[in-house]
């Protein structure tokens, strides 16, 4: 039915790899987000997967067969783009209407769906409306209707919320959430933004500069990071990290830095040694850090960030680097400029490969 | 609309007509950013007064030999060479229209030249926008290349192709033939350059759209891009009938009997005539005229955009 994958894929402009050996096996029915920095190659591979661009090498597949030689109409994809792509010269009513009309529908049948897709979106009333005279929500919303007008196998959205205000963004977000769950149809869905991607994905595809880093649930991509590039862009604040070599003190195996030896579990101390890693990037995030009087890192208290619910203490290592720890508002909340010391459970802690940003152990 | 001074010796008071159209525009578009400027109330209505003040005063300059024309044309010879001049016509001679369309046979220059205008028009519309499109959408070798070539025409002034073109047009038996007339101005680099501009102003996605809508280019080009691109095209159309319509040298040199001839030098020939005097002759520039100021008055918003197109965002 509704599978998508890409096995190999590859695409350059020029100079630039845009994809490169690109695998991905998005399942039927799955809500998948590709999610990564801006330019890393996420509209590229939505745009090879519906036909837009040729891939230089790789398969497509669609349903259960390559669709590489079949032209983007065949190919039972919809497409939402992220400034919409509505067409300007007609009316709300055509412009859902239209995807059906160039597949030489005949009218009667046209209206009826039309209709319903209209009222699925709650554009009944805007349906004799030009673009222009719309809302940004509402653009979206006739964006949504056309695609789901045809009931393709498989939705392609492109940032369709990036135009969107706050507000309307997260009710949109619920929106597309609900709608997905009613079509039953598979979804690619593409953003830089990772609380769209947290919150709205079965599956997380993290991108960067071309390549794939991680596919995982949310909660799996949050809790262990396959690299460092995952570890950082994932996470808000986002994950601390402290760069040592493995040392031992006391005869324990630890990673050492300049501002403090940092101890590690008997499990991580096997993947450290079985590694080849010679320095070693600590991940710590900030919700798991806690300040007091005893742990193994010394900091002083830099600054000190309310937002309402959570703070933020910015705290400095004794070799300068920067370090944020997230603590609740019933907490007690440190001095600025106050010596402290930085505390976390060993479990709680990410290593990587600082050469390679490959995580080290589990 | 190259009218040459040489030209314009040839054609006084079509000149003036022509002079009355650019005026009248360029009052339009003066109008036109005038009310656009967001500036504190007092001190916008203060600049607003004077304006209009100057508006009222470049309109007046631009309308007053379309007055004179038009007044000229109703008076009697003798009245004409009165000095100082009469600005009304008190008796007004409504049969100098009369003569100057039958005896003056205007009525067969004015076809000829409807049929030859339109037909460029229509023409150049059809293979700029087939143009533009090919260099906005398509990708063919050497579209770099040929597009500077087509840019390159642009700076040829007509005088220099002026007689490879009318031997061109002789050798192929053309001379004294509509082919002639029309032919030569079929297709423009201007008008290749403006709807390639104006395509590739439309967003990039909605080509994409298309596609996965099953799209191809001739029906893009016809349903999405062409609806899209009209005030550009309605643009490019005015300037195509107004420079066709008021072509003097080129359908003088190929055209030698009244079948062909276009109206404008049916209008020299008027003035020269036996049969005419000189109120006659401004009746026939009237006659002349008043297509073109129809067409203005319908068009004036599709000029004006087209004119300020770039200048005023938005
Ligand atoms: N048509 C093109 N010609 C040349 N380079 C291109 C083209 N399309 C994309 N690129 C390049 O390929 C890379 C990936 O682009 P892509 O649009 O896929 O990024 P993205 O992840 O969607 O970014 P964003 O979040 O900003 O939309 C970029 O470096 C971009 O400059
Ligand atoms: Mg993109």
């Amino acid at each position: 039915m509704g599978q998508v994958a890409l096995r190999g894929v590859s695409k350059h402009f020029g100079a630039v790899e845009a994809v490169r050996d690109f695998d991905l096996e998005v399942e039927d029915q799955e809500f998948l987000v590709l999610l990564g920095p801006s330019g890393c190659g996420k509209s590229t591979v939505l745009r090879i997967i519906a036909g837009l661009e040729d891939p230089d090498r790789g398969t497509v597949v669609i349903g259960d067969r390559a669709v590489n030689d079949v032209e983007p109409k065949d190919r039972d994809i919809a497409m939402v783009f992220q400034n919409y792509a509505l067409y300007p010269h007609m009316t709300v009513g055509r412009n859902i209407d239209f995807p059906l009309k160039c597949r030489g529908m005949p009218k009667p049948e046209r209206a009826g769906l039309v209709a319903s897709a209209a009222e699925a979106l709650g554009l009944t009333t805007l349906l004799d409306r030009r673009p222009a005279q719309l809302s940004g929500g509402q653009r979206q919303r006739v964006a949504l209707a056309r695609a789901i007008v045809r009931r393709p196998q498989v939705f392609l959205m492109d940032e369709p919320l990036s135009n969107l205000d706050a507000k309307l963004r997260v009710q949109t977000r619920t929106e597309l959430i609900e709608l997905q769950r009613r079509l039953t149809t598979t979804f690619v869905y593409v953003t830089h933004d990772q609380i769209e991607g947290m919150t709205m994905a079965d599956r997380l595809a993290v991108m960067n500069e071309g390549a794939l880093e991680q596919v995982a649930p949310p909660a799996e991509v949050y809790a262990h990071p396959a690299s460092l590039f995952v570890a950082r862009f994932i996470g808000s604040p986002p994950m601390n990290t402290v760069t040592g070599t493995p040392a031992r003190l006391d005869g324990e195996l630890g990673i050492g830095t300049s501002g403090g030896q940092i101890p590690l579990s008997p499990a991580q101390r096997q993947a450290v040694e079985a590694s080849a890693a010679t320095t070693i990037a600590v991940g710590m995030r900030p919700e798991r850090l806690t300040i007091g009087t005893t742990g193994p890192l010394p900091a002083t208290v830099a600054v000190v960030e309310s937002l309402g619910a959570e703070h933020h203490v910015i705290c400095r290592l004794t070799d300068d680097q920067e370090v944020i720890v997230r603590i609740g508002t019933d907490a007690a909340v440190p001095e600025e400029g106050a010596a402290v010391r930085l505390d976390f459970g060993v479990e709680h802690l990410h290593l990587f490969d600082a050469t390679t940003g490959d995580r080290i152990g589990r | 609309m190259g009218t040459e001074p040489s030209v314009a010796a040839l054609a006084p008071g079509f000149t003036t007509a022509l002079f009355a159209v650019a005026g009248i525009v360029v009052v339009a578009v003066l109008l036109r950013v005038a009310s656009r400027h967001g500036t504190p109330l007092r001190r916008r209505r203060a600049t607003k007064v004077s304006r209009y003040l100057l508006l009222v005063v470049l309109g007046v300059i631009v309308l007053f030999p379309i007055y004179i024309t038009v007044v000229n044309s109703l008076l009697a010879p003798d009245q004409i060479a009165q000095r100082p001049p009469l600005l009304f016509p008190t008796h007004p001679e409504w049969s100098t229209y009369a003569t100057a369309w039958t005896s003056g046979h205007l009525g067969r220059y004015l076809m000829n030249s409807f049929i030859v205008t339109v037909a460029i028009v229509v023409g150049t519309l059809v293979t700029s926008i087939a143009a533009g499109y090919a260099f906005a959408f398509l990708e063919f070798p050497f579209k770099r290349t040929i597009f500077v070539v087509f840019l390159a025409t642009m700076m040829v002034p007509l005088e220099v192709t002026f007689f490879t073109n009318l031997q061109t047009v002789v050798s192929l038996g053309w001379y004294n033939s509509y082919l002639a007339l029309i032919v030569p101005f079929l297709a423009t680099g201007f008008g290749a350059f403006l709807m390639r501009q104006a395509f590739l102003g439309l967003p990039g996605e909605l080509r994409d759209a298309a596609k996965i809508d099953g799209l191809g280019h001739l029906r893009f080009m016809t349903r999405i891009a062409v609806p899209l691109a009209r005030p550009a095209i309605a643009a490019l159309g005015l300037f195509a009938f107004f420079s066709a319509f008021n072509q003097y040298l080129w359908p003088l040199i190929v055209t030698k009997n009244d079948q062909y001839r276009t109206v404008q030098i049916g209008l020299k020939i008027l003035s020269r005539s036996q049969i005419s005097t000189i109120n006659v002759t401004f009746a026939g520039i009237v006659l002349a005229f008043i297509p073109l100021f129809v067409l203005l008055l319908v068009f004036q918003k599709q000029l004006i955009r087209g004119l300020t197109a770039g200048a005023v965002k938005g």
